[in-house]
């Protein structure tokens, strides 16, 4: 990489985004992170920093129907979007079935990887809403949880898929 | 962790990207997918002055044939290829690449043109279009120009790409019937690094004759490497199972792996090398016997 010559602009850049269906304008530098934008200026603290480095998907949103690790992208590049996060599943204080089924069948221990195993699980499920054992194991690999050993994690996405397929 | 500080443009034409290439030369980079560019800023082992974003410009995510090849867009996601009919139907090997790169969420955000721009010598798109022999195509500041991917591929994170060059499509030839292909890969975890990694392509002809053989090495060179040797042992050949076991040796010999800490000695990956030869081999005869 080239050595840095010169200094830098502390020019601010205006990010609007659509969050859970509330627009955020705010003007911020372009190195600020997604997760950053959506925890410290939209103040919606259920997506989590877990290892910063794109392992473990505890950051996980969905970014103009796509899951994302909101910790590797910039706010910046999601200027724009319409972004999904935990925080907007539950209407009128029902929780959603893949919610429901975390609850159900004890799908989390301390709950931290538990926003993006959600968000992961919201958008695999999408794409495949009958999904085996092995298809929830490939489509939840992105995302780690140091508790629970995995099982009932599985177990809780199959049950959502049930209960979303009616 | 939180890279330096950087100016950021988001153009919406390649015409507008290639102008600020021109202005910022070697302080710029482009931004792609940034599922690598991202973790480098981030651990500040790259720190690039100027971001060059080229998700705002339209028109550079697609999976088409035209006449005999396979075109796909430089900003085509991972995932989009690894769910493309056009693939699945014309090179298979493509979307059995696509589903071995990082995990759902990577897939999501990573391109096929910033993958290979990047030239890690474990990313996987490299060995796959070496077998498939495809081209990139680079558009430069007043001409474009077509590289074959094994010249486009120089080094370890150094590719044929000029400091004012974009690449924009990735292209294949269209395999012909009786053909088959497959990516082996070798990982100490799901959505790890390849430890080894094979990408075969073959074609039989009606006698069942080898009449192409495509093999690309992930992860045992400095960069994705041609099994050239490997290749000739099987064309022109039938592919009984002691062609198969002589080509998975020369393999081996193609291979110029580097001792890795963390996946093992370069005499494991070399015995790697032939293992997962042999079985890319064995599963791309398979699926050419299958196909019309």
């Amino acid at each position: 990489m080239a050595k840095r010559t010169q200094s830098h602009t502390d020019e601010l850049q205006v990010v609007k985004v659509n969050i859970n269906g509330v627009d955020y304008v705010r003007g911020v530098e372009p190195r600020l992170l997604l997760v950053h934008f959506i925890r410290d200026i939209a103040e919606l603290t259920g997506t989590h920093v877990g290892c910063e480095t794109s392992n473990c998907g505890a950051c996980t949103v969905i970014l103009n129907g796509r899951s994302v690790k909101s910790c590797s992208m910039f706010a910046v590049q999601a200027n724009g979007a319409k972004i999904q996060t935990i925080e907007g599943l539950a209407k009128n204080g029902e929780l959603h079935p893949i919610q429901n089924a975390f609850w159900e069948n004890h799908g989390l221990q301390c709950g931290f990887c538990t926003p993006g195993m959600i968000m992961q699980a919201y958008w695999f499920l999408k794409e495949n809403p009958n999904p085996s054992d092995d298809e929830i194991r490939m489509g939840l690999v992105g995302n780690l949880c140091r508790c629970t050993g995995y099982q009932n994690i599985i177990k809780s996405v199959k049950a959502a898929s049930k209960e979303m397929r009616g | 962790m939180v890279p330096r500080k950087f100016e950021y443009f988001a153009p919406t034409s390649l015409k507008d990207a290639t102008a600020l290439l021109k202005k910022y030369g070697s302080d710029a980079k482009l931004l792609a997918g940034g599922m690598s560019l991202i973790p480098v800023m981030k651990l500040r082992l790259g720190s690039p002055q100027y971001i060059v974003d080229l998700n705002r410009i339209p028109g550079l995510e697609y999976v088409k044939t035209v006449g005999g090849n396979i075109l796909i867009g430089a900003l085509t996601r991972h995932y989009a290829i690894e769910t493309s009919k056009v693939a699945r139907e014309k090179a298979p090997i493509l979307c059995e690449t696509a589903r071995w790169i990082g995990d759902p969420q990577v897939r999501n955000m990573g391109t096929i043109g910033g993958s290979l721009s990047h030239c890690d010598p474990s990313g996987d798109w490299g060995a796959a279009i070496v077998a498939l022999r495809g081209s990139v195509k680079l558009k430069g500041p007043s001409k474009d120009r077509t590289v074959k991917i094994d010249d486009f591929l120089v080094d370890t994170f150094t590719s044929a790409l000029k400091d004012n060059e974009i690449l924009t499509e990735v292209s294949v030839p269209v395999p012909p019937p009786r053909s088959g292909g497959a990516y082996m890969k070798l990982e100490r975890r799901s959505g790890d690094f390849a430890t080894v990694a094979v990408a075969v392509q073959l074609s039989l002809d009606a006698k069942g004759t080898c009449s192409y053989a495509g093999i690309g090495l992930t992860a045992l060179g400095s960069k994705n490497l041609r099994a050239s040797k490997a290749e000739a042992a099987l064309m022109g050949r039938q592919l009984t199972t002691q062609v198969i076991e002589e080509a998975s040796d020369a393999a081996a010999e193609d291979a110029q792996p580097m001792p890795d800490p963390l996946r093992g000695s370069a005499e494991y990956k070399k015995e790697m090398a032939k293992v997962y030869t042999k079985r890319g081999l064995d599963l791309a005869v398979k699926r050419a016997k299958r196909g019309k």
